[in-house]
């Protein structure tokens, strides 16, 4: 047993994250630290699981079996990340199945992106150019994250993430240079998920109260603002490469700062969303909790064979 | 009929088995039992849909009517399509969703196995391919029928009941008619009356493991192969061709 008081250990713990040493699970660290990771983690497997869902809602209806199969494997994509990340909220010690129940609860929070309906094929597209453009600018800096298996898992995650935005951006592009039909599904997609895409980067700094201790701690290594900034800058020239219009009557180039100039944000809608008060929260979920509820006598199953086995090998 | 159209019917079957199993397995995005099965599921869905697209490449150009393989997916009539009567019935609960591809994947086992020798160069070479895959999907299938079977009171109720109700279909599996016979002749297709004994001894053996009886009732449902389907094509059909009904003539 160490003798070390907890302010000396806290005083190792920020010189080795500082010296860019990552923090293993069975390495000390402050309550807090572990608290804020599980969070942030558990918070990011819900989203891809609960992100499975407005995705999944087209498969059955995808226009053509290259879509089709594309979509398949990019939903499955996401049930992966879901795994591991669990499994790095699990060094942590936290179960995946009590992290579940806290998302069925509605106590553990997801993107509040997902809670926004999938209307058109054209949304497909969308969201795997904007969201999970958005995702990237989120995730990329986390590849670098002070605590081992969360940065590890975020190394595999990105490359398909990229992978993903890619060909999202590729339906965007095919139906903004297709029939005039194609090019207004397209351009209402846009319409109605370039808002919700902004505020996938949270709060404004000044109303972000864990940024501060997060960058510290090198779990977070770039400030909401600054991310969404960098979002605009670089969507704002593939929406004008394909022909599409930002939804932002204020959106306007600034030679002085370098960047895009964008209109307010409508933090009200937001705050209502993650509330539980957007367009889908119930329904996605009332489909998780089915899922589970409706998968309970396989799982039982699944137990009681395998200690049937264990006995039967016992008894052997 | 011709040869050509006789192997065009035989590829066009298969195809069609693999689609709408395919189809009916993706339904189950997002809603599995647990997330490793909700992997399984899907993934098995995406070979599923490969498949298909293998498949409909070789009938397209056998046919040689310059058509694609998605208007052969999507646009063609509820009686156009020529898939078992097993493949479309309805996900129900995962036990008649394991049940349905278990009889399922072991019909496709031994017949892409005998498919592998095809005089066709090219329907070899896609059997060899899939057949990677769908030992896989066996073993996943078996695997879950013998856990169902033998985990709970409750487990066993819901496999035997999925049993009992898609046990009708599985007589249609070894359908054969005249477009086999003129593939058998010829050495493209297989002759599934020679292995339908080794699939029914295969099923007999995951069952008894799975303590699950074969239902005395016998009597059985075809036509499939010709057409006509049950009620629940319609249904799966309208809402997979919906894209390419609704915008007919766009690329995607």
């Amino acid at each position: 047993m160490s003798t070390k008081n907890i302010e000396e250990l806290e005083k190792e713990f920020q010189a080795k994250i500082d010296a860019d040493i990552k923090i293993e699970p069975n390495d000390w660290m402050p309550e807090a630290y572990r608290k804020t990771l599980m969070r942030q983690i558990s918070q990011h497997a819900h989203s891809e699981i609960v992100g499975m869902l407005p995705e999944g809602n087209w498969i059955t209806r995808a226009p053509s079996l290259k879509r089709k199969a594309v979509l398949l494997a990019k939903v499955q994509d996401e049930a992966g990340h879901g795994l591991y990340l669990y499994s790095a909220a699990e060094t942590l010690g936290l179960d995946r199945e009590s992290s579940i129940d806290d998302l069925h609860s509605g106590k553990a929070k997801y993107s509040s992106i997902f809670n926004y309906p999938t209307l058109s094929w054209a949304d497909m597209g969308t969201i795997g150019w904007l969201v999970d453009g958005a995702a990237i600018m989120n995730q990329v800096p986390l590849c670098r994250c002070s605590y081992g298996p969360y940065a590890r898992a975020m190394v595999r995650v990105c490359k398909e993430e990229s992978f993903h935005q890619r060909q999202g951006f590729e339906i965007v592009s095919l139906l903004a240079n297709g029939t005039p039909e194609q090019k207004q599904m397209v351009q209402d997609s846009l319409n109605r998920f370039w808002w919700p895409a902004l505020m996938m980067f949270g709060p404004n700094d000044d109303n972000s109260p864990n940024s501060a201790q997060s960058v510290k701690w090198k779990i977070k290594r770039m400030s909401n603002d600054e991310l969404r900034q960098q979002f605009i800058d670089v969507t704002v020239l593939q929406a004008e490469m394909v022909g599409l219009t930002i939804p932002d009557k204020d959106l306007k180039w600034n030679e002085a700062t370098g960047h895009y100039d964008f209109g307010a944000i409508n933090w009200e809608e937001f705050n209502q969303v993650i509330q539980g008060n957007g367009p889908c929260n119930k329904d996605r979920i009332d489909a998780r909790r089915n899922a589970k509820e409706n998968g309970a006598w396989v799982r039982e199953a699944a137990n009681a064979f395998a200690e049937k086995r264990k006995k039967k090998e016992l008894t052997h | 009929m011709t040869t050509q159209e006789a192997f065009y019917n035989y590829i066009v079957r298969f195809g069609d088995d693999s689609l709408i199993l395919g189809q009916r397995l993706s339904e189950w995005c997002g809603h599995g039992p647990i997330l490793e099965e909700d992997i399984a599921l899907t993934n098995i869905a995406l070979d599923l849909i490969g498949q298909t697209t293998n498949l409909f490449e070789l009938a397209v150009q056998i046919e040689g009517k310059g058509k694609d393989v998605d208007q052969l997916a999507f646009l063609r009539l509820e009686k156009e399509y020529t898939n078992l009567l097993l493949v479309e019935q309805p996900n129900v609960d995962f036990g008649y969703t394991i049940v349905r591809q278990f009889f399922f994947d072991v019909f496709r086992k031994l017949t892409f196995e005998a498919l592998c020798q095809s005089s066709d160069e090219k329907l070899a070479a896609i059997a060899e391919k899939s057949l990677k895959e769908i030992k896989y999907h066996l073993k996943h299938s078996s695997e879950w029928v013998i856990r169902l079977g033998d985990g709970t009171e409750e487990s066993h109720t819901r496999v035997q009941a999925a049993v009992n109700t898609l046990w009708k279909f599985t007589n249609e599996l070894f359908y054969q008619d005249e477009v086999d016979q003129k593939v058998i002749e010829l050495g493209l297709g297989v002759d599934t009356s020679l292995f339908k004994e080794a699939w029914q001894l295969h099923v007999e053996k995951v069952f008894t493991e799975a303590t699950l009886t074969i239902p005395a009732n016998t009597w059985q449902h075809e036509g499939g192969r010709k057409g006509t389907h049950t009620e629940h094509l319609g249904y799966l059909l309208s809402e997979m061709q919906y894209m390419q009904r609704a915008y007919p003539n766009m690329e995607w």
